[in-house]
């Protein structure tokens, strides 16, 4: 009988992602449902120095693959062996962090495990020993409750919706180093780098405050008082599909269905008339602004504070008196 | 060189989701269906795979119950030399039982790269190219942003959280598409027509059961009629009030 949950912690260049803590203190959270222990599984080069560290945040014990072979991602490599320690614990739920790899690693190791798996799950419940999720579907337009029919669930949780609690500050939890029980000839693609982008710039989906522009700010000059806005807040500039595909801004800022989904604290929305597929990017964030020359557009219907006008003279304006409270 | 496309056919991205009386599922009356968005990119990369080869069939896969057809038939007019659906009941069925019966029409066949989409925009679920890798034993390169191929072996480029991730591997493999990896294209008239004559096959599969099931679907909550504070710069000195003091948000 499957008991106890295994996480996986996610670490890049020896350091935990903040998910990696946010997953093992969900899984310490619900231990008691699940009976057993809570396991956390670290898998990279060098990870041995910072594995104990998860036991502050309710980890009993730590699995670590500590090789060579993990000093590059890849999924063939990382699934195995996270496969390898769901078959040490035998846990009843793995929690994996929805980020770019732990989706891939999610769908795969509960492919080769042959058990269920939900993607982006925003809760996690135990009921009458079986773990049961929410997440959203439909471009969170709506939000389905899964339960696994058989077996064991993967949960890749959504970045920054568990709160990361050290529930035990200072404990260090015991370490067990395993060695791999595959071949690297079974991994046939791998990371060979990373580039980092030309400038270190904030993420959209991990900014508390998000400025978005979109085809309104009429040419790739338009950015201006929208980074100037974002400078004096400490925000991350973000953008409507509609510029993006015009090439005035990457995709990595893209914010909607077909880009990423924010859930800052404060969102302002700049010449963007709030298609429904940009709502399903943002409507979640807690506070939205908007600016438009258009009192017809549909943004104003999300927005908590609508201004009608022209964004670049709003915009200054908005700077300046920001300014001067902050 | 043989290259197979899964593609799903989803509610289109304009729609406005209501719950079925089943309290579990989607009320699709009014509900208008298209190609996966991101199955376009999956579909344009293997054309341009089959054009830059000068060689080649591109084969569309679609798991559904027999109401794809027209869609299918756009992805003939684009461009793809046949297409198959497999038929199934698919109302319960979750992507591990998809995948499986995609798996094993490929692994029938002489396939040596599978093009999918990072995910379908009806369950969100990011999962069937993983399943169907596995059941391959293929390697799974999952939302690729940039393709390049030197023979059989290829790089591969992907977004990942503060950078991008160069892959490289050797075919065969499993790749998924992520919006921006081509521009797809229209379907020309001409492609329309020769679209007509192309075969589109149906062929009745059984499905696994799945392994999750669905207890219940339910709308977020609705967030508070939007006000618009007033106009122009004027109105800014209030509004950054209105977040300090009203919101708390500053
Ligand atoms: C499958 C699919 C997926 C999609 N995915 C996404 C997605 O992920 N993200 C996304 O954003 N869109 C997405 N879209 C596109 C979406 O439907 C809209 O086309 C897009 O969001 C429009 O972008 P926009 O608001 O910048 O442009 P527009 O709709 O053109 O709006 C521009 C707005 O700017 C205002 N404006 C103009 N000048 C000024 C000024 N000087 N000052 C103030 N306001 C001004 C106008 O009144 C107007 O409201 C998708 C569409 C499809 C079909
Ligand atoms: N019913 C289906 N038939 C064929 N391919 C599918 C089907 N459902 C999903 N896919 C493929 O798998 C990708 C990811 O879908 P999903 O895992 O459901 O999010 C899609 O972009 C398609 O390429």
């Amino acid at each position: 009988m499957p008991q106890g949950i295994l996480t996986f912690a996610e670490q890049r260049d020896g350091s935990f992602k903040k998910v990696a803590f946010e997953a093992t203190s969900a899984a310490a959270a619900l231990k008691a449902d699940f009976g057993g222990k809570v396991t956390s599984v670290v898998i990279g080069k060098g990870v041995q120095a910072i594995a104990a560290k998860l036991g502050a945040y309710g980890a009993d014990e730590v699995l670590a693959f500590d090789q060579d072979l993990f000093d590059k991602y890849s999924t063939g490599g990382y699934g195995r062996a996270l496969v390898q320690a769901v078959q040490v614990c035998d846990p009843a739920l793995i929690i994996v962090p929805a980020t770019t790899m732990g989706r891939d690693l999610a769908a795969w190791a509960a492919a080769k495990l042959g058990v269920a798996c939900a993607m982006d799950c925003v809760e996690i419940k135990a009921e009458g020993g079986k773990p049961r999720v929410r997440r959203p579907v439909y471009a969170g337009k709506a939000f389905a409750t899964l339960e696994p029919t058989t077996g064991a669930l993967v949960a890749a949780i959504r970045p920054n919706v568990f709160a990361a609690k050290e529930s035990a500050p200072g404990t260090e939890a015991p370490v067990k180093v395993l060695p791999i029980e595959f071949s690297a000839e079974s991994i046939r693609a791998m990371v060979k780098r990373i580039a980092a982008p030309a400038e270190a710039r904030l993420d959209v989906a991990e900014a508390d405050i998000v400025v978005a522009g979109g085809r309104g700010i009429g040419s790739p000059e338009g950015w201006a008082p929208l980074e100037e806005l974002a400078k004096v807040l400490g925000a991350a500039v973000g953008a409507s599909r509609a510029v993006v595909d015009s090439g005035w801004r990457d995709h990595a800022d893209q914010i909607g269905q077909t880009g990423k989904v924010v859930a800052p604290t404060l969102y302002f929305a700049c010449g963007i008339s709030g298609a429904i597929q940009h709502l399903a990017g943002m409507r979640t964030s807690k506070v939205i602004v908007a600016i438009n020359k258009d009192p017809e557009a549909p943004i104003f219907k999300v927005a908590n504070y609508g201004i009608v006008g022209d964004l670049f003279e709003v915009l200054p304006a908005l700077t300046a008196e920001f300014k001067k409270v902050l | 060189m043989q290259i197979t496309v899964c593609v799903a056919v989803t509610p289109s991205t304009e729609t406005k989701v209501k719950v079925a009386p089943d309290g579990k599922s989607l009320d699709v009356a009014e509900v208008k269906f298209e190609l996966n968005p991101y199955d376009e990119f999956a579909l344009e990369e293997a054309l341009r795979l089959r054009e830059a080869r000068g060689e080649g069939q591109v084969e569309v896969l679609t798991v559904g119950d027999g109401s794809q057809k027209e869609e299918i038939r756009k992805c003939l007019a684009r461009g793809a030399d046949s297409a198959a659906i497999l038929k199934a009941d698919t109302s319960a069925a979750d992507s591990a039982a998809i995948a499986g019966a995609l798996a094993a029409r490929i692994g029938a066949g002489a396939s040596q790269v599978v093009f999918f989409g990072k995910q379908a925009v009806d369950g969100d679920n990011s999962q069937v190219p993983a399943h169907v890798a596995v059941a391959l034993d293929w390697p799974l390169v999952g939302k690729v942003s940039k393709l390049a191929f030197d023979g059989d072996s290829f790089t591969a480029q992907r977004e990942i959280e503060g950078g991008v991730e160069i892959i490289e591997g050797r075919l065969p493999a499993v790749f998924s598409a992520e919006k921006g990896l081509n521009e797809p294209r229209y379907p020309s008239l001409k492609g329309i027509m020769a679209a007509k004559k192309k075969p589109l096959e149906e062929v009745e599969v059984q499905l696994e059961a799945a392994r999750v099931t669905c207890l219940s679907l339910g709308l977020p909550p609705a967030r508070p009629e939007g006000r618009i504070v007033g106009e122009g710069a004027a109105v800014a000195a209030e509004v950054v009030r209105l977040l300090k003091e009203e919101a708390k948000v500053i």
